[in-house]
């Protein structure tokens, strides 16, 4: 059951970046280049995403989830060298191509060659962070 | 309202709505790149049946959709290293940060978490000094 639901968010997620032109590199460029002909589409995307999640956010008090124990912890108040790090990195990757992880995935049956290579590098980094990772906390908790 | 904010903010209203459900029926955080990262490096493996089939609906669907409008575009750089490089940065940066624009921007900025705002501002900072340096300086993109 929990894995049928999991399909249908997929599903819901991945049209929701289709329809909202996530899928589109030029978009999301667009909006990340503020000196050139800037796009505004991103806002309204986060924006219409934030407003069902912050009303989600408030249904979790004092409940539980439908098909779990417990809502996930709230998050850590620690920022961390590898938060700043990684959404650095993140955000160059991002900037380069157009595509974050999510509309990589949506896009990948139109993406041609480029958006499977771009979808088997963004594997390869995900596979080499974790020894990264350690290395960065441990110099954050030497700091 | 031009109509690509209009269709942008239904398609947000959509992506919103999946994360919502994940959250309150799963009990889970919809974040892209922890989804996946923990199929790659191991840390998810235990929920392999689930992950599997968020991802599954996340390829599928969007293709079937895009096959019945005749088709989509990515307009992606034909530019194969800058394609290896921003995948191996996005992959790299996102399981670091521990969270992508779907985890720290949707999932995060809803619920008024520091981190969420924090990696927001850096990745979207980030992307913009990048484009503005690869295509208005360099021109490689």
């Amino acid at each position: 059951m929990r894995s049928f639901v999991s399909f249908i968010v997929g599903a819901l997620f991945g049209l929701g970046l289709l329809t909202s032109g996530m899928t589109d590199t030029t978009k999301v460029q667009g909006w990340l280049d503020i000196f050139g002909n800037w796009d505004p589409t991103l806002a309204f995307v986060m924006g219409g995403a934030i407003i069902p999640m912050a009303i989600a956010w408030q249904l979790t008090r004092g409940r539980k989830p439908v098909l779990a124990a417990a809502f996930p912890a709230p998050p850590e108040p620690t920022l961390g060298r590898n938060l700043v790090v990684g959404s650095t990195l993140f955000g160059m990757g991002w900037g380069l191509a157009g595509l974050c992880p999510g509309p990589a995935l949506a896009s990948l049956s139109f993406g041609g060659i480029g958006g499977l290579l771009f979808v088997l590098a963004m594997i390869a980094g995900m596979a080499i962070a974790p020894p990264i990772r350690a290395r960065l906390h441990e110099q954050t908790a030497a700091a | 309202m031009p109509m690509d904010w209009i269709m942008g903010l239904a398609g947000g209203v959509l992506i919103g709505i999946a994360a919502a459900i994940y959250l309150l029926v799963n009990g889970k955080v919809m974040g892209a790149s922890g989804i996946i990262g923990g199929l790659v490096d191991g840390s998810g493996r235990h929920e392999l049946r689930e992950r599997g089939a968020l991802i599954a609906g996340l390829v599928i669907v969007p293709a079937i959709a895009a096959l019945m409008m005749g088709g989509s575009q990515t307009f992606l750089t034909d530019n194969w290293a800058v394609i290896i490089a921003a995948g191996l940065l996005v992959g790299v940066g996102t399981r670091l940060a521990n969270g992508c624009t779907s985890g720290h921007g949707v999932c995060g900025i809803s619920r008024l978490s520091l981190r969420g705002i924090v990696a927001t501002a850096f990745y979207i900072g980030a992307g913009g000094l990048t484009v503005v340096i690869f295509k208005h300086v360099l021109g490689v993109i």
